[in-house]
């Protein structure tokens, strides 16, 4: 019945059906990665300035301790995951391939990890601007990809309004199953991290997304939404990208946010059910941002998991904690296989953004000899913001970049669904995220 | 444990990636193009066979010919030089000379592909250039149409199969009027189930019309062609000449006349449908299709010719571009 409903409901327009390969581990419950010897944090794991260390090499710090203060507004803070000793500040591995600046720190093997942190604020007596100001020092940022420091979304211009909170909880890329258990799991702790939100921003509605391969979920929030509240859940169907947030917004409220404007100002403030999930658990514990939920998938995975992982800790113990990597494994992914950066070390540490360590086997890495592009206009009909991909990959490969641009290059979201769709195997995101990095006359991140 | 990294692609996303290829969809098209192909063997006897392989060689040896070494097998097996010659036999008469099918075979890879830089480049149907030289060159020839050979005549051939090249072919088999012909100069219909059935003169490939239907669902379902493409011309060119049958019943033919006689569904499902001819967006594709379908009606019953779908298509073939510049997609949140 529920299914039925919703077929008739509202989407976004375009998007792709792929294959969901969430199967391996949806079903399993979440397993607390233990702790290692090692932990790289890098400084610069959001959107905005880079971190400033608070700590300098050979000191001690305790798990939930600030290491790093925000860099500037757009920034945040980041804390230790961990016991231990600073053991340098320098240049390490980031997961896209490049040298960072990051801390490290050595692990005290002796230590309980017991977290001791100050006790949180009372979130009834805040305002917005002071809940923005204790925001800054979680070290919380939005974790359905983009990591913008979740203070930035709710310092609100004068005047706004906002009317609709949205909690995303899509996850409408393959394979990733950990919002998907943060749903089922801490139902409770998402509905308190709502009713926070709803609260300070004095919002009318509060809808919770979630697509329909995710029963348990709609089922497991539907029925704990405490009578009284304007709260909802809203199943989807089932489609990618539907969590990109101005798809989402789509189709929850049919409204198309105009090119140019964000969200908020129509009155909307969208986030990942995890990002929630965190915000609650500050205002329960005092916890900063030092764990992070990750699905570890993949043909080339030996025991796949859902994982609560330390920030900072290398992939490689990961991949070690779930069996290693088979050995026909040819590429790791940090995020999902669609839009998600292939790990060029496994040294590299997990950040703040990574959702998802996947490992591939040659059948999804070879890629189809491309041939020339017939026009079938199939990427047209994938690209959930209505450009024209064959023409953008065109221009990208001829670097007309002037022409690029007036073909609204700016408003590709790079969700992959042209090269996704695309039967002549034309390698269209990648052309397209290869250009955009040129313009920007930097090298990109992958 | 010793734990040993293994040497690792560093290949950016997304690696999923849908199962069709180009390549699969030029299969598909010879794969549901192969029953009517058959079926015309069989209605016009073995010189239909003739003159299909003489145009598939005319296509393929251009191909070959004029691609670099090192591509030579690649293109030769990925389909689209044997599709343009196979639909271009299915367009010819089977008593065209056969030195004339394989010359139209090299003009519809040569000046209908290749000259225009290759797969994916061409403005116009190649398949539909050839015929058009063809025609233009040759109008005797192609548009003498013989009576259906099936049952006994089946292993014989018509002479004129093989008049020697730039010689004129003699013609001593009984011909006949295409049905679209008898309607256009005799004012004689045809039945419907000759029609659907193919039991009419015609060319190769366009008189069995179910099993053209039956090829082109198949190719929807597959999502190898643009359903809007075939809706869209079958659609408007019924409704056009309904509306010309419902004002004089007695002097235009009816909409189900128009649907099954001539090539109407062969280039509906197979001509029309050619991704790099076609516009880009489906809006562009509706009022692409839509276009076709008013010339046929148009070129049918108040033109010169009996037939128009090969101008048809040809004309919206040489509109697509304007159609494509003035159906861009809207760019999300852009009113």
């Amino acid at each position: 019945m529920l299914a039925l409903s919703t077929l008739f409901k509202h989407s976004f327009s375009h998007g792709i059906h792929p294959d969901e390969y969430k199967d391996q581990t949806a079903a399993l419950p979440t397993q607390r990665m233990p702790f290692v010897e090692r932990y790289i944090l890098p400084l610069h794991q959001h959107l905005g300035a880079p971190s400033k260390p608070l700590v300098e090499a050979g000191q001690q710090v305790r798990r939930g301790q600030v290491i790093a203060g925000p860099g500037a507004f757009v920034s945040t803070s980041l804390h230790s995951p961990v016991s231990g000793r600073v053991k340098a500040i320098g240049q390490r591995r980031f997961p896209g391939g490049r040298y960072e600046q990051a801390i490290e720190i050595e692990a005290d093997l002796y230590a309980t990890q017991r977290l001791e942190v100050d006790r949180p604020p009372d979130w009834r007596g805040l305002s917005l601007d002071d809940f923005v100001s204790v925001m800054q020092g979680t070290g919380i940022v939005g974790l359905g990809g983009a990591s913008l420091p979740v203070h930035v979304k709710y310092s609100l211009r004068k005047g706004v309004k906002i009317k609709h909170l949205i909690a995303n909880g899509a996850e409408c890329e393959p394979y990733l199953t950990n919002d998907h258990r943060v749903m089922v799991e801490r139902p409770a702790a998402l509905l308190k991290g709502i009713e926070i939100l709803h609260t300070l921003l004095g919002a009318e509605k509060s809808i919770i997304g979630i697509e329909l391969n995710k029963p348990d979920a709609i089922a497991s929030l539907g029925e704990r939404i405490p009578s009284g509240q304007p709260f909802r859940v809203a199943p989807l169907r089932v489609k990618y990208p539907q969590g990109d947030s101005k798809m989402m917004i789509k189709s929850l409220l049919n409204i198309e946010i105009p090119k140019g404007l964000h969200a908020a100002d129509l009155g909307i403030i969208m986030n990942n059910v995890s990002t929630i999930v965190a915000i609650a658990d500050y205002f329960d514990t005092g916890m900063p941002y030092i764990d992070r939920m990750v699905t570890v998938s993949g043909p080339g995975i030996e025991y796949p998991a859902n994982l609560i992982v330390p920030l900072g800790t290398p992939v490689r113990e990961v991949l070690r904690f779930c069996g290693g990597l088979k050995a026909e494994t040819k590429e790791v992914l940090m995020g999902g296989p669609m839009m998600g950066t292939p790990i060029a070390s496994l040294d590299a540490p997990i950040i703040k953004s990574s959702s998802g360590i996947l490992a591939f086997t040659a059948q999804q890495t070879a890629r189809p000899k491309e041939v020339p592009c017939i026009r079938c206009g199939r990427c047209v009909e994938a690209c959930p913001y209505f450009l024209n991909p064959s023409k953008l990959a065109r221009l990208a490969k001829a670097r007309q970049f002037d022409k690029i641009k007036q073909a609204n290059v700016a408003e590709c979201v790079e969700c992959g669904s042209c090269t996704y769709s695309c039967p002549s195997g034309i390698p269209i995101v990648q052309l397209i995220r290869g250009a955009k990095s040129e313009m920007r006359g930097k090298r990109g991140k992958a | 444990m010793q734990y040993k990294d293994p040497r690792l692609l560093v290949q950016p996303s997304p690696l999923l990636k849908q199962q069709m290829t180009t390549h699969q969809t030029m299969r598909d098209l010879l794969f549901a193009l192969l029953p009517v192909t058959f079926a015309g063997i069989w209605l016009f006897g073995f010189s239909a066979l003739l003159v299909i392989l003489a145009s598939i060689l005319g296509a393929v040896a251009t191909e070959w010919l004029f691609s670099p070494a090192e591509q030579r097998a690649a293109r030769l097996v990925d389909g689209s030089g044997v599709l343009t010659g196979l639909l271009l036999g299915l367009t010819l008469p089977p008593a065209l000379p056969l030195w004339m099918a394989f010359l139209g075979g090299v003009v519809s890879v040569g000046i209908g592909k290749l000259i225009w830089g290759g797969l994916g480049q061409n403005l116009f149907n190649p398949a539909l250039v050839g015929r058009a030289f063809l025609l233009a060159t040759f109008p005797n020839a192609m548009t003498t149409w013989s009576t259906q050979a099936s049952g006994e005549g089946f292993f014989q051939w018509y002479p004129s199969n093989f008049a020697l090249p730039f010689m004129q072919p003699h013609y001593d088999a009984v011909s006949t009027a295409t049905p679209l012909g008898l309607m256009k100069f005799e004012q004689q219909s045809t039945a419907l189930p000759d029609l659907v059935l193919g039991n009419t003169a015609g060319c190769i490939g366009e008189t069995s019309g179910l099993l053209l239907l039956a090829g082109g669902v198949f190719l929807v379902l597959r999502r190898d062609i643009d359903w809007r493409i075939p809706a869209g011309v079958l659609l408007s060119a019924a409704i056009f000449s309904g509306v010309l049958y419902a004002i004089d019943t007695s002097h235009y033919p009816d909409p189900l006349f128009t649907l099954f006689s001539g090539g109407l569904l062969l280039a509906a499902f197979y001509m029309a449908t050619d991704p790099v001819t076609s516009p880009l967006t489906p809006r562009g594709a509706w009022i692409f299709a839509v276009g076709i379908g008013l010339l046929v009606v148009l070129i049918r019953i108040f033109g010169g010719f009996p037939e128009g779908v090969m101008y048809a298509i040809l004309l919206m073939n040489a509109a697509t571009p304007l159609i494509d510049r003035y159906t861009q997609p809207r760019v999300f949140g852009k009113e």
